[in-house]
């Protein structure tokens, strides 16, 4: 019987770490786990920590995590990392900010400065234009 | 007939703008690769946490979190991706058109409408439209992070799980090749997941802490990722046509020069033969 358990930690920007592991430990809400082959199902969220992984070669390789979520089915175990910290206060500080960004953005709206500068740039275009209309037209000449 | 002067320096000012837009170009094909590499790297994690979840509904199949729930559209939300900066050829206005359209839609089934954009180019379009727009970030520069998107995506989450919004759809472009990017309008909430005979036998999980937290926890994280995956692309998107505007561009660029230096040899010309007949006629004069 295989005495290895696949492991794959992943975060959203990018693979971390995919291979056979022999013993991995996770910081667990509830207090680090330590997950051997054959583990029982189980699905519980991490918090900032250490995650080990143990190679049946005997090697250790360290992860840090800021947080995520565990999934351990006997031959898998699938960490799903966060790439940022993560607490209520600030996700709740950080949806504030967009709102705040979107409401300023919605106070400038379109201003005069802006009209006059596409205006200007409008004249300039339509007057190169034809620059290159009479430059044609002498050449053809 | 122009100076020739002056067809020199147009000459020379083409010539400038020439290298500019080269050198636009090979920095944009450039960042297109590695924002393709990271898109790719951005897969694993979505297609893992659709199965996590696959698995839990599974498990759970009474159990029902908001995110999953069906409801009568009377309100819908968009997302909206786009670049922070212009000389992308089409591609914003391509995809303004698209969200334009679904808004219409939505609008003519008299569902209200609300805006999240991502992108300078978006926030300066819709605000001239008399929209709701709930939440901005812009400059997220050409690696997004996730820890950028949070907030804003989280606005969105909580008016959906506040019933004031009952559908959230995604906006942004699709990369099908360097030649072409799709605009394409996405469902995000409530949550589409996948058949569920292609899953795994289920197992009955030990969860930590409870089922309804962990499924929050994760579909959260999903629709995170779905945002932070729709905003990689779109760089790979902008990328892509930004190289190709800018050949197009370069191109352009050369063809007027062949063109100004053709009427340059010719002002020359004509200038070195009405000196020449000056000459002959002057020392005509004088000889005879």
């Amino acid at each position: 019987m295989a005495s290895t358990i696949h492991v794959d930690i992943v975060s959203a920007e990018g693979e971390i770490f995919s291979g056979e592991a022999s013993m991995v430990f996770a910081p667990a809400v509830m207090g680090e786990i330590g997950i051997a082959p054959r583990h029982a199902p189980l699905l519980t969220t991490l918090k900032p920590g250490e995650v080990r992984v143990q190679t049946p070669a005997g090697e250790e390789h360290f992860f840090f995590v800021s947080g995520g979520a565990l999934e351990i089915q006997p031959h898998v175990v699938t960490v799903l990392a966060d790439t940022a910290l993560r607490a209520h206060d600030l996700d709740e500080a950080a949806a504030l900010q967009a709102k705040q960004r979107a409401e300023e953005a919605l106070r400038a709206r379109v201003d005069k400065i802006e009209l006059a500068e596409a205006q200007a740039e409008l004249a300039r275009a339509v007057a190169q234009l034809r620059a290159i209309e009479k430059l044609r037209k002498l050449r053809r000449s | 007939m122009p100076g020739v002067k002056e067809i020199r320096i147009k000459i020379a000012s083409f010539k400038s703008t020439q290298k500019i837009t080269k050198a636009m170009e090979m920095v944009a094909a450039s960042k297109m690769r590695k924002a393709q590499d990271r898109m790719r790297a951005s897969r694993p994690y979505a297609e893992r946490i659709r199965r996590v979840i696959g698995h839990l509904r599974l498990a759970n199949p009474d159990f029902r979190h908001p995110y999953l729930i069906e409801r009568e559209p009377k309100a819908v939300g968009f997302i909206v991706i786009s670049t922070d900066r212009g000389l992308a050829g089409g591609l914003n206005v391509n995809l303004f058109k698209a969200t334009l359209n679904a808004m219409r839609e939505w609008q003519d089934r008299g569902a209200d409408v609300s805006m999240c954009l991502i992108g300078a180019k978006a926030v300066h379009f819709f605000r001239r439209l008399d929209l709701k727009i709930l939440a901005t970030v812009t400059h997220l520069g050409d690696r997004p992070h996730v820890a950028d998107l949070i907030g804003t995506v989280k606005v969105m989450l909580d008016l959906y799980k506040e019933g004031k919004i009952d559908r959230l759809f995604l906006v942004h472009n699709v990369f099908v090749n360097t030649m072409t990017q799709r605009p394409e309008v996405t469902q995000l909430l409530p949550v589409v997941t996948e058949d569920e005979d292609k899953l795994q036998k289920l197992w009955d999980y030990i969860y930590e802490p409870s089922a309804a937290d962990l499924l929050e926890g994760l579909l959260m994280r999903y629709i995170e990722s779905q945002v932070y995956r729709g905003a990689v692309e779109n760089v790979a998107c902008e990328m892509a046509a930004r190289m190709v505007a800018m050949k197009a561009a370069t191109d352009n660029a050369g063809k007027l020069i062949e063109e100004l230096q053709l009427i340059y040899n010719k002002a020359r010309q004509a200038a070195i033969t009405k000196e020449i007949s000056e000459i002959v006629g002057g020392a005509a004069a004088i000889e005879s």
